[in-house]
């Protein structure tokens, strides 16, 4: 009997699902809304080399790369059954699985490049 | 079998659905706007790495983006986006006693711990993380 691949993917979307859950808000409320207003330092002078350094640090990165690897692959399930459920797709099912896995390994493939390509 | 004689076949009644079914009830469509938060995940995960990226660059790029991050329109969209990732982490907690059975020995640790735990941890998370960013 093939194995299912279903146990996996089911893995990494609420491995995705409780890594966002726990840290995506506050994520977007200190870097996108609290720094760029002023309301904590972060630009100027020594807070922004503190900053650069953090997200330098190979620990940052690796802890990056999973989180954003496990984002996508979150996204990827929820769509998928999103476009099922919503729009009532499930006939496409070949089609929608290989589109929204494959944006989700891209989107990881990508992430590793900025991550390790570019600092 | 009698050759002249044909199974009975009903004709299948399938119920034609209206595409949009989920926004004829409230329950439905806060449903579904709970399964299109992981858009906004992705969306978040994106703007992270764009950050990253800006912040390799160097102070200017960095300035750059935060001079567009504090743009209003910008924030009152990233405020949009705060509001349904907290959505998305209110719901996604609130299953995890469903989702998860605790058990110490043979007993099961009740439903309301695997609830505070979750929201415990969710507190220390954004916590270590605020302090990492702000504080340090």
């Amino acid at each position: 009997m093939r194995r299912s691949r279903e146990p996996i993917i089911w893995a990494l979307f609420g491995g995705g699902g409780m890594a966002s859950a726990l840290f995506m808000p506050v994520l977007i409320l200190v870097l996108f809304i609290a720094m760029p207003l002023g309301w904590v330092q972060g630009v100027q002078g020594a807070p922004f080399a503190e900053l650069q350094a953090l997200v330098r640090h190979p620990l940052t990165r690796l802890g990056l790369f999973v989180f954003i690897s496990l984002c996508w692959f979150h996204w990827a399930h929820r769509f998928r059954y999103t476009l099922y459920d919503g729009l009532q797709l499930s006939h496409l099912n070949e089609l929608v699985a290989v589109m929204t896995y494959g944006i989700a390994i891209a989107g990881t493939v990508v992430g590793a490049v900025l991550l390790w390509g570019v600092g | 079998m009698n050759p002249k004689y044909r199974l009975y076949y009903p004709r299948w009644y399938r119920k034609r659905i209206p595409i949009f079914w989920w926004l004829q009830k409230r329950s439905h469509a806060a449903f579904m706007g709970r399964e299109l938060t992981a858009v906004f995940v992705a969306y978040a995960a994106i703007m992270l790495m764009v950050l990253v990226l800006a912040m390799d660059r160097g102070q200017a790029a960095f300035a750059e983006m935060m001079d567009w991050l504090g743009t209003p329109a910008v924030v009152v969209a990233h405020v949009l986006v705060l509001c349904i990732l907290l959505f998305h982490t209110i719901t996604w907690l609130n299953l995890a006693p469903m989702a998860i059975v605790v058990k110490l020995g043979d007993r099961k640790v009740p439903a309301a711990a695997v609830l505070i735990g979750h929201y415990a941890a969710w507190v220390a998370c954004t916590g270590v993380v605020a302090w990492l960013l702000i504080w340090r």
